[in-house]
């Protein structure tokens, strides 16, 4: 097996017995990269030098015998919404292009305590909006396993890199799906923990309410190393909630014993994919036969759930994004053309007599907010801030944002309700495997349905997690989602333990 | 004639060292973009934390001005677009404000308007925004931003539209900021912004319209805004009253016929003006800060805060009438010159026991001297127990009143205590038979003046005072009178 192919928890172990380096597995990584991601476009920016420079501090330190983190020497990928100090942090958009934050994430700050090696930026949709990564202002990323085809998104880069074997491990946002719906695209596993276990301190904002950082990684054991690595209290993010942080690595091979699964009716109704449904029913089917007891329940509200989330959501961001006004940071449109054509369409205004026209002409700085964010912003971005302003302006907030938070509880009951007679439901990540890249370009809607299974847990601030449970005939990969109650990452991680452990199906990496 | 209806929101600074979401200075008058960071310039990323200090000082000043204390409150955004706000909205209270319904007394003990108390709808906290600085030197039309200013703590109460008059806007901007000053809360520093002031002012005006609710028509409300001195406030409420007026009388205009309006106060040409409407029309789309948690106050935490509650000055005013019997215009004068000066007063009263005496050597002679070396009171050269010392004598007329005030200016050069100061100056007692010998001898060289006064002139005695003083600079010339009047009575 080679270093790309092993898992995490592999690397560590030979790293620990000194079979391999930091500076081979990162080299490792590095030359996958190097050799693939010209197809696949997983990263917006690798930093050899740097990423090598980090490996080789961490093994003089093992060689000298220090006690080092619990990722040390490992490479990770972190997407490119979470600032590092000094690196650009682009968000995948034009108009954070030029921003190098002045500090660091708590995530990526966690990260270099772990002593993990920071290999690279990945890809993502502008700002996280958009579920398949062809919204970055950049590059569109391919899936891995089709290159015809989306990793999904918004963190397709984080999962696309992971399942293309140039990352053991990744960093990637979950505001409405964004972590667990590529990973299922890509066949890799990765989880949104409960809303505030894992600091948001540093995370570019999209909707704060449901944004959450989190794992990917190429097993369950994987995702469980790094999340007990970025999880925690943070005192510069007030969302963050002050609970001990259990070790989610301790039980984690220990099956759970009459472990009850909920089944939702509503998961498997119209427009479900009869391969992802056959995938998702053996799955069950595997827990059955390790004992878990099936119950059969509903979530009546689920079926408000997209809704609901495209209020919501855009709502925040409209908020979020109105600092990129091109006055202090980011993108600013070029002035001597703006103020030209200014004065040009004054003149002609006046020329012409029309005093309505004049009378309409932007200030200069109205002007130059207007230029800077029309040029700097992308369509998708640009729906999500209008759709937010709008349901938020006078007279419309009642009737949209007030009346989603309502909804928003009743998803929250339903699921409180459901977690007094279950300890996790089950059902698909996806309604159908990875789509085709170009697939959603006139059809925005289209793309919102990608979030039907998963922005739910968002809503409700659920842990939620994906990981590989079949392929379709065409070879794609097959997404499993487990929900727990808030706080019970370490339940969900056991229970996906069990399945990968079932036999029922062995996690492949993707020929390249 | 029209009545002025006036309701005036007040932004307060609030006295904490670091901002209200992060941990920044707030000091005053740094180099620019200096008390900066990540957080309260709004870098992508950055998340605010709550600054519990600010909350204990509203909740403080809510208490002090009788409004409730809400259990349950939250952070919203307001969003606006302003180079100052990096943000792009400013954290504010919206629907649920920290505090709610109070009030203010305000008196004039001149008796300009009867006493009332005014009304406050709500107190709430706030992130104050950045300043623009244009710079138009030399033909550049650049503006800079400094974003010191950013996120420091604001308390914003908004009254009710109570006020009548611009003296009595005044009052009550008066007394609000001496009672924040008591508290400590605010620095109230208006030079520096730390107290800004906006009016919202309308007119009343009788009319036999059958439309006019209760005889009364209203003029469309106008919002002055970016007043910085207390006479401003004034000003601008009388100019605009006037304004108002005459605009009724030429369009006939009522209120909901036209949008409010905003207009600036131009201090030196003495006008408010009408600022742009597209600068005002504004939706602010207000919704709660999804980064901050509501808060929830206790009972507990609320009677932690009233446990530091001082004495208020409505509160010594009064206990200065009741208990120290003085005018209430001369407590209105102590209680004006803050706590300090109170305690410098109630020292010298209650060591000297002439509260009287004591008030008026303090309200006169001490706040002169005061005025015109420009130092508080803590600079001043005599402590209150030496000036309580003093007063005793003067009260107990040891010490000639007549030569009092030599007295005093020698304290205030040497610092020397009353004996010393009277030794110094050769002021000795006088005892009583001195004066007597005196009087007996100046009435026999003097017997016009004894036939006048047994006339029924009393005040013919007053000739002799001066060759008294003039025989002993020492005699206590009331004592003098009073003895010379004896002795004529006597015959």
């Amino acid at each position: 097996m080679t270093l790309v192919e092993s898992s995490a928890a592999e690397l560590l172990g030979q790293l620990g017995a000194g079979e391999t380096s930091s500076r081979e597995i990162t080299q490792a990584c590095l030359d996958r990269t190097e050799s693939h991601d010209a197809q696949v476009g997983a990263f917006l920016r690798v930093d050899a030098d740097a990423a090598l420079a980090q490996a080789d501090a961490i093994d003089k330190r093992r060689a000298a015998g220090e006690t080092l983190g619990p990722l040390a020497g490992l490479p990770v990928a972190v997407k490119d919404l979470l600032c590092q100090q000094g690196e650009p942090t682009t968000c995948a958009s034009r108009m954070l292009e030029n921003f190098r934050p002045p500090y660091d994430s708590t995530v990526v700050a966690k990260l270099r305590e772990a002593d993990a090696v920071l290999l690279g930026r990945t890809n993502m949709d502008e700002f996280a909006m958009g579920g398949s990564t062809e919204n970055s202002a950049f590059q569109p990323t391919r899936n891995p396993w089709d290159l015809k085809r989306s990793p999904g998104g918004s963190s397709g880069g984080a999962a696309a890199c992971v399942a293309a074997g140039m990352a053991p491990l990744s960093i990637g946002t979950d505001t409405g799906g964004s972590i667990r719906q590529p990973s299922a695209f890509c066949g890799v596993v990765g989880m949104k923990p409960t809303y505030g276990r894992v600091s948001r301190f540093g995370l570019v904002a999209f909707a704060s309410s449901l944004d959450q950082v989190g794992p990917i990684a190429g097993s369950v054991t994987d995702t469980a190393l790094l999340l007990d690595a970025i999880a925690g209290h943070c005192e510069r993010d007030s969302t963050s909630l002050d609970v001990a942080k259990p070790n989610y690595l301790q039980d984690i091979d220990k099956p759970l014993d009459g472990l009850r699964l909920g089944v939702v009716t509503e998961h498997f109704g119209k427009g479900l994919d009869p391969e992802v449904e056959s995938a998702v029913r053996a799955a069950i089917a595997a827990y059955e036969g390790q004992g878990a007891e099936i119950v059969e329940l509903s979530l009546p509200h689920s079926k408000h759930a997209v809704a609901t989330y495209y209020v919501i959501a855009p709502c925040e961001a409209s908020s979020n994004l109105a600092r990129y006004d091109g006055a202090h940071y980011g993108y600013r449109t070029e002035e001597r053309a703006m103020l030209a054509q200014l004065q040009a369409d004054r003149k002609a205004a006046q020329e012409a007599g029309d005093e309505q026209a004049l009378d309409d002409i932007d200030t200069a700085l109205v002007r130059m907010y207007r230029q800077s964010r029309s040029e700097a912003i992308g369509p998708e971005v640009k729906r999500r801030i209008m759709l937010g302003a709008y349901a938020l302006s006078a007279g419309y907030y009642d009737a949209y944002y007030l009346k989603a938070l309502k909804v928003r509880r009743l998803i929250r009951q339903d699921f409180d309700q459901a977690f007094e007679k279950v300890d996790l439901i089950i059902g698909p990540t996806t309604a159908a495997p990875a789509p085709e890249l170009g697939q959603f370009d006139n059809d925005p809607l289209g793309m919102y349905l990608l979030d039907l299974y998963t922005v739910s847990a968002n809503l409700a601030g659920l842990p939620a997690m994906s990981l590989p449970c079949g392929q379709s005939k065409s070879g794609l990969p097959i997404g499993l989602q487990l929900h727990a109650p808030p706080l019970e990452e370490a339940r969900l991680l056991r229970a996906a333990r069990m399945f990968e452990q079932s036999g029922a199906w062995e996690t492949k990496r993707c020929e390249l | 004639m029209y009545t002025t209806v006036i309701g005036l929101e007040v932004h307060v600074q609030l006295a904490t060292k670091s901002k209200l979401f992060c941990g920044c200075s707030t000091a005053y008058g740094a180099e620019p973009n200096t008390q900066t960071c990540p957080v309260c310039i709004g870098m992508p990323g950055s998340l605010p934390v709550m600054n519990e200090e600010a909350v204990a000082l509203a909740i403080e000043t809510g208490l002090a001005l009788n409004l409730q204390i809400a259990g349950f409150t939250k952070w919203d955004r307001k969003q606006y677009f302003y180079p100052d706000l990096p943000k792009g909205y400013q954290i504010s209270q919206y629907d649920l404000p920290i505090t709610h319904d109070g009030w203010l007394e305000i008196e004039d003990p001149k008796g300009a308007f009867e006493p009332k108390k005014v009304r406050i709808l709500r107190a709430h906290l706030e992130e104050d925004a950045g300043k623009s600085l244009h710079d138009e030197a030399a033909g550049k039309g650049d503006t800079l931003i400094d974003l010191n200013r950013t996120g420091t703590p604001l308390l914003e109460i908004v009254s009710e539209p109570d006020l009548r008059s611009a003296a009595e806007a005044k009052a009550y901007l008066t007394e609000l900021r001496l009672l924040l000053t008591y508290l400590g809360v605010s620095d109230c520093n208006m030079q520096e912004g730390s107290l800004r002031v906006d009016a919202n002012v309308n007119l009343h005006i009788p009319s036999d319209d059958p439309d006019a609710k209760d005889g009364k028509i209203a003029t469309p409300i106008v919002e002055i805004k970016n007043m910085n001195s207390f006479r401003a406030v004034e000003r601008a409420i009388e100019y605009e009253a006037e304004r108002q007026h005459r605009e009724w009388k030429e369009t006939g205009r009522r209120l909901g016929q036209s949008p409010k309006q905003t207009r600036g106060w131009d201090d030196a040409a003495g006008v408010t003006r009408a600022q742009r409407s597209k600068e005002e029309s504004s939706d602010y789309r207000y919704f709660p800060d999804p980064d901050l948690a509501p808060v929830a106050i206790t009972a507990a935490e609320v009677d932690k805060v009233r446990e530091r509650l001082i004495e208020l000055p409505a509160a010594i005013r009064q206990r200065l009438v009741a208990d120290y019997g003085l005018s209430l215009y001369d407590a209105d004068v102590i209680v004006n010159q803050g706590r300090p000066t109170v305690d410098y007063y109630l020292t010298v009263a209650d060591q000297s026991g002439d509260n009287k005496l004591a008030a008026n050597w303090l309200t006169q002679d001490v706040l002169r001297t005061l005025k015109s070396q420009e130092i508080g009171i803590e600079q001043f050269a005599i402590p209150a127990d030496r000036l309580a010392g003093f007063v005793k004598k003067v009260s107990a007329g040891d010490l000639p009143s007549s030569r009092a005030r030599e007295v005093f200016d020698a304290m205030l050069d040497s610092g020397a205590d009353a004996d010393a100061a009277m030794e110094s100056l050769g002021i000795t007692q006088v005892d009583d038979s001195e004066i007597d010998a005196l009087c007996q001898e100046l009435l026999a060289a003097n017997p016009k003046v004894v036939a006048d006064v047994q006339g029924g002139k009393q005040q013919a005695i007053g000739a002799l005072i001066g060759q008294a003083k003039k025989k002993n600079p020492n005699i206590d010339p009331g004592k003098f009178r009073q003895t010379c009047l004896e002795l004529i009575a006597k015959g």
